[in-house]
Formats: structure tokens, C-alpha cells, sequence
């Protein structure tokens, strides 16, 4: 049973990215194509930070991860480089579990 | 992210390598817990190692696991695994005409089309770059995902608590910081604002892995609404965060 999802789940998803890179280029060509890919990546980024920072399941928690997220914007307006921001992310949410 | 704006091609290619390396690195510390959280769940160390292999997108493996950990029926978990994996091919549209690849290659460039090889390359001021970036953030990105997953299964409940490291907020803390270089202009905050909104406010009444959709919808709506002003799919004006 866990077998038969581990297959299907994985081959599906390269599947998936596979047909992505498969698609005729010229629908690429359509403005309206170009704008969506280049805001898609947006949105759906976007909702990657809330969901993971901001929710346990199906709830919307604000935890340790606030604050270390918090840092990660200030490291980020510093202009920190990617490394550093994450790092800080993770040392503020890890000292923040260890004092509270 | 820190690449120069001058076209100083040697400093640039350090730059996106170097991201890479710290994105890998990243991710293969995030795949310690990974490994170790899927055979508490209940999969053993060969299935977590195949999941990482072949599936090899995170979010897609977390919420596999975490439906069978939870004692669900674990089609269901694929299930949601491939829907959160339906965004990869949406990635693949943007990367193909950056990549151009064929045949073989295609079927290897494929399985690298993620989150954070799709972010790093698009996010280049040089179709030369994102290449780069897209493989360089692959390689490091699969060599260290696996052998983290593989550690991290062997080492079992070693790591039960990713927690305590605070890697939970390592991995959104990246994406704002993937993020931050695209936020150029209003409606690429417009965007992400609505999205973001989206996403969180149906987490409570949705199937896992359903409100990153519902934000990939809103991406396509403000994308193909007629009327909307122009914004550049080729990053090449884009200036660092």
C-alpha cells in the first residue's frame, strides 16, 4: 500500500515536470502566457512562506517561526546575503523555542 | 540574494554557485529531518530514499508522509503530493525556453524543475546565468536533498525534532528571500499580498497542498486578465533585493 503511493506519487510528479518542459514553446509566445509565467512564480512563492511559516496543518499558528521570519525581512532589507538570512531565520526561531 | 548588477561575468558566476551551494546546503539540513520524520511515519529507509529520488519535491514528500504519519490512507497522501506537484509543471513552462533542452537531457534537466531551481534561474539577469543557476542549485540541491534524506532516515528519531534547530522557518525564510528580488513593482506585490491571503485563509477548509493551488490560481487570473500592464517574464531589469 505504501509501496503502490510512494510509486504513483513520484512518478506522477516527474511526470509533471516533465509535460512542463515538453510544451510547445510558441504558447510561450502569447503576452498574456508570458505575464502569467512570470506571475505565477510570485504567487505562488508568496503563499510557500505563509503556508510553511504560518500554518501546523490545517491551522493558522503563530509561532517561533514568526519571529524568526520577522528576522528574515530584516536580514533581507539589509541586503544580507541568502545564506545569512536563512541562518538567521533558524537562530532566532531555535533560541527563541529555547527560551520560551 | 547578493549577484552583482554590473556584467562582471566571473563575480556573477561565483555569486549564483555559491547561492546554490547555501540553498543545497540548506535543504540537505531540511532532508536530515525529512528522513528521519518519514520513517517515523512509517515508511521504511528504502521507500523515504525512493521518495527523494524520484519524487524530489519537498513539499510534495512532506505531505505524503504526513498523511500516512497521521494514519491516512496513503493514495490520499499521494494524491496531494501530486497536486502540490502540479506547480513543477507550471515551473517547467516558465523554465523551457530558458533551458531549450532535448531527449535525454530533457528527461534529466526535468527532474530539476523545483521551487528553487525555477527561483534561483529566473531571478538571473542573463539567460547564461539562470542556466547556471538552474543547474548548479540541481546538483547541489539533489546530491545533498538525497544524502540528507538518507542520513536522516538511517539516523531515525536522532533528529525527530527539526524544531529545535528551527528548520521549520529556515525553509519559508528562503523563499522570502527568493521571493524579495521579484517584488518589483505593484502588482507583483498586488500579487503576492492576494496570494498569500489565499492561501492562508483556506488552509482551515481545504485538503493539504490545495491553498498553494488556489495562490497558483490567482497567479493565473492577474496573468491572463485582460488589460493588465506589462510585466517583463525575462528578468533582465530585475535588480537585487
Amino acid at each position: 500500500m505504501i509501496w503502490g503511493a510512494v510509486v504513483v506519487g513520484s512518478l506522477c510528479c516527474y511526470g509533471l515536470k516533465l509535460a512542463g518542459l515538453s510544451v510547445p514553446r510558441r504558447i510561450l509566445e502569447n503576452p498574456r502566457v508570458e505575464r502569467m509565467a512570470a506571475l505565477l512564480p510570485v504567487a505562488l512563492i508568496a503563499a510557500l512562506v505563509v503556508i510553511q511559516g504560518f500554518t501546523t496543518g490545517h491551522e493558522i499558528v503563530i509561532d517561533a517561526r514568526a519571529a524568526g521570519l520577522a528576522a528574515a525581512v530584516v536580514a533581507i532589507r539589509l541586503r544580507a546575503p541568502f545564506l545569512v538570512t536563512v541562518a538567521v531565520a533558524a537562530l532566532v526561531t531555535a533560541l527563541l523555542r529555547l527560551v520560551t | 540574494m547578493d549577484e552583482p548588477r554590473a556584467p562582471d561575468e566571473p563575480l556573477a558566476r561565483r555569486s549564483v554557485t555559491r547561492n546554490a551551494l547555501g540553498i543545497g546546503l540548506a535543504s540537505g539540513a531540511y532532508a536530515l529531518s525529512f528522513g528521519a520524520l518519514s520513517v517515523a511515519a512509517g515508511l521504511s529507509v528504502l521507500q523515504t530514499c525512493v521518495l527523494s529520488l524520484v519524487m524530489f519535491t519537498g513539499a510534495s514528500q512532506f505531505a505524503l508522509i504526513g498523511v500516512v504519519g497521521a494514519g491516512g490512507n496513503p493514495f490520499s497522501g499521494a494524491a496531494t503530493a501530486i497536486l502540490l506537484g502540479l506547480r513543477n509543471g507550471l515551473y517547467g513552462l516558465r523554465m523551457s525556453p530558458i533551458l531549450r533542452v532535448r531527449g535525454l537531457r530533457r528527461l534529466g534537466a526535468a527532474q530539476w524543475v523545483i521551487d528553487e531551481t525555477t527561483a534561483m534561474a529566473i531571478t538571473q539577469p542573463t539567460e547564461p546565468l539562470s542556466r547556471l543557476a538552474f543547474y548548479s542549485t540541481g546538483l547541489a540541491l539533489y546530491v545533498l536533498w538525497n544524502l540528507g534524506t538518507l542520513i536522516g532516515a538511517l539516523a531515525g528519531q536522532a533528529i525527530s525534532n527539526p524544531a529545535d534547530l528551527g528548520l521549520d522557518a529556515a525553509v519559508p525564510a528562503a523563499f522570502l528571500a527568493l521571493l524579495a528580488p521579484r517584488m518589483e513593482g505593484r502588482e507583483q506585490w498586488v500579487v503576492a499580498i492576494t496570494a498569500a491571503a489565499v492561501a492562508l485563509v483556506s488552509v482551515p477548509f481545504v485538503p493539504q497542498g490545495v491553498p498553494v493551488l488556489l495562490a497558483a490560481a490567482v497567479g493565473v487570473a492577474f496573468g491572463l486578465r485582460p488589460g493588465g500592464g506589462t510585466v517583463t517574464a525575462e528578468p533582465s531589469l530585475r535588480e537585487p533585493a
